[in-house]
């Protein structure tokens, strides 16, 4: 009986990606979608999945993660070097794209494993600092690497370009501060949405799995759950690794979304990380179906409001304190209760 | 041979003697009661038991097999399961699944399993599910299986407790004042449960309590801890007559 609604829960949240889908198609197809709102399209399914994704760390395995935007910067320079690098090799750009994004996100779930042995050791307010950390270091670090390709191998610098020191064929491909340029572009908004959904599915999923159980279980108390013989740390690591690779995933789209990749404290500082942070939270911590409307709002939001100049951040603010104050009244949580719209 | 064997166990923080020498015998099927003033190192010697602390000296053997100084994780495999003084259930969750992470162990599948929902997550799920709701029915709470834990009312809390304890199939149950905070009829009720345990799947229970009833009424045998010392042991009538016990407990 449980099972069935959750299994319904998880269907009416495929069903809103779905039907998001299909309504924007529609839009783009008759030529009623602004250019604006066009090139939103795939920043939207960018950012769902980001929330969707720290909403596993911060929701269900309950630690709060400051530094989502490193393991998305992570993945985003992974799955673009290999882009670039087998740009000539690999001429289809499906089947490049897709390993791309599967690096990315393998990559980013190995930081994951890294940063989260040690991490994870902490808790509360400490994790949530260190991880901060972790974001600004991995970003700073880009800044500063240079990365190219000759006849004999990987040259690796933290200088300059010049110090890479290849021979006339050499390509650079990491250049420090201006980093990657002439990515292709393969981020389309339905390869989005394919990813979205498959995030969703992996994370519902698990969330609904032995595994999942064991980490909220972490999440409740986590004495009782060693008494009954769960396994913290290994459960502790598996949702956070599985969270930074979607979130690699995530910036393998942003990577091949635009033709010059940088580390920017925009793009991949804690702003980020906050933005996305505020995300999950309005959406509701541990609701997987809010983290998506609520990124997609909020994310379409600013730029919607861009006719109102100068009161737009004005405006968004004020959008930000009416969603929380109603997300949390009494008579909104009667009405999603009796709804059932609460995964 | 004893099922569970402790000799000589003592543990130290700091300059502080928290137990010493503190031995126990505790035979197959027995309900065995471990009593003693408050501070006396009650829930201490639990905690050694079930892996939270590292006994500094002392052996504890569980059916032949020397536990000491495991984790807890292995420590329950072996066959320990225990509950806690102030409840801690997983309060976000259903008491369905409170039960099913109880059964985490013993009915495995792979994470991929999982995530892929291959057969064998819905056959494992289904198994589960019948096996946690027998155990809910035992303790009478089947008709709040979809309940959030947090919802239900706090003897039945208790309840629910000890059932997730049973999930992991233990050899020994440890209950730690499983009838603090109850009214007499709940005790009462309790006692039967705890009884209803014991016979039905031949289980051993060692229960700290500081209700005399409950102690008197269903324990066999006793243990009395004084300021980390035993101060008595054996037949729960004889201990609980035991002139030094009563100084104990009242004072001259």
């Amino acid at each position: 009986m449980k099972m069935k609604k959750t299994t319904k829960s998880n269907l009416i949240t495929y069903g809103i990606v779905i039907v998001f889908y299909i309504v924007m198609q529609i839009m783009a197809g008759t030529g009623s979608l602004s250019s604006l709102l066009k090139g939103l399209l795939v920043p939207l399914c960018i950012y769902s999945i980001m929330a969707v994704s720290l909403n596993l760390t911060v929701g269900i395995l309950g630690e709060l993660s400051l530094g989502h935007a490193g393991f998305m910067c992570v993945g985003a320079f992974a799955s673009a070097f290999f882009s670039m690098c087998t740009k000539e090799t690999i001429t289809n750009g499906a089947i490049r794209f897709v390993i791309a994004i599967l690096i990315g996100a393998l990559v980013a779930a190995i930081f994951g494993i890294l940063i989260g042995i040690p991490v994870l050791r902490l808790r509360g307010d400490y994790l949530a600092i260190v991880t901060l950390a972790f974001g600004e270091i991995i970003k700073n670090i880009m800044n500063v690497l240079y990365v190219g390709v000759d006849g004999s191998g990987l040259h690796v610098s933290i200088k300059s370009a010049s110090q890479l020191q290849m021979d006339e064929t050499g390509k650079l491909i990491i250049n420090g501060a201006q980093g990657i340029t002439g990515t292709p572009n393969n981020s389309t908004f339905t390869a989005g949405i394919i990813i979205l959904l498959i995030t969703l599915f992996i994370i519902l999923n698990f969330v609904n799995s032995r595994a999942g159980r064991a980490v909220m279980a972490i999440r409740d108390n986590r004495i009782a759950a060693e008494s009954v013989g769960i396994n913290i740390s290994a459960y502790k690591l598996l949702a956070f690794a599985i969270s930074a690779s979607m979130a690699g995933a995530a910036g393998a789209l942003y990577a091949h979304n635009l033709s010059t990749l940088t580390a920017l404290p925009k793009n991949f500082g804690y702003n980020m990380s906050i933005m996305i942070l505020v995300y999950v939270v309005l959406g509701g911590i541990g609701n997987i179906r809010g983290s998506i409307i609520a990124a997609m709002l909020l994310t379409a939001l600013p730029e919607l409001l861009r006719s109102f100049a100068d009161y737009r951040m004005l405006i968004y603010s004020i959008v930000l304190i009416a969603v929380m104050l109603f997300n949390w009244s009494p008579k909104a949580r009667e009405l999603r209760d009796k709804y059932s719209l609460k995964n | 041979m004893a099922l569970l064997d402790v000799t000589n166990l003592g543990i130290s923080f700091g300059g502080l003697r928290a137990v010493d020498s503190f031995e126990v015998h505790i035979e197959k099927g027995q309900l065995y009661g471990l009593i003693g003033p408050n501070g006396a190192g009650k829930t201490t010697v639990f905690n050694m038991l079930t892996g939270v602390y590292k006994p500094t000296d002392g052996k504890i053997v569980l059916d032949g097999k020397n536990i000491t100084g495991q984790k807890t994780i292995q420590i329950n495999r072996e066959g320990i399961a225990r509950t806690f003084q102030n409840i801690r259930l997983f309060k976000e969750l259903t008491v369905l699944d409170n039960v099913k992470a109880g059964l985490h162990n013993d009915y495995p599948y792979s994470v991929m399993t999982g995530i892929l929902r291959l057969p064998k997550y819905y056959k494992t799920e289904k198994a589960m599910d019948e096996r946690a709701m027998e155990l809910l029915e035992v303790f009478g709470l089947e008709n709040e299986a979809t309940y959030l834990a947090s919802n239900l009312p706090y003897g039945k809390q208790r309840k629910l407790e000890i059932a997730r304890a049973l999930a992991t199939n233990p050899k020994l149950l440890l209950l730690d004042e499983p009838a603090a905070g109850m009214n007499p009829n709940e005790t009462k009720e309790l006692m039967d449960t705890i009884r209803l345990i014991r016979d039905k799947f031949d289980m051993t229970i060692l229960l700290i309590e500081h209700d005399m009833k409950l102690v008197s009424g269903i324990c066999e045998e006793l243990t009395v801890l004084n300021f980390g010392q035993v101060l008595a042991q054996g037949k729960t009538s004889d201990v609980l007559n035991d002139p030094q016990v009563i100084k104990a407990y009242l004072g001259e």
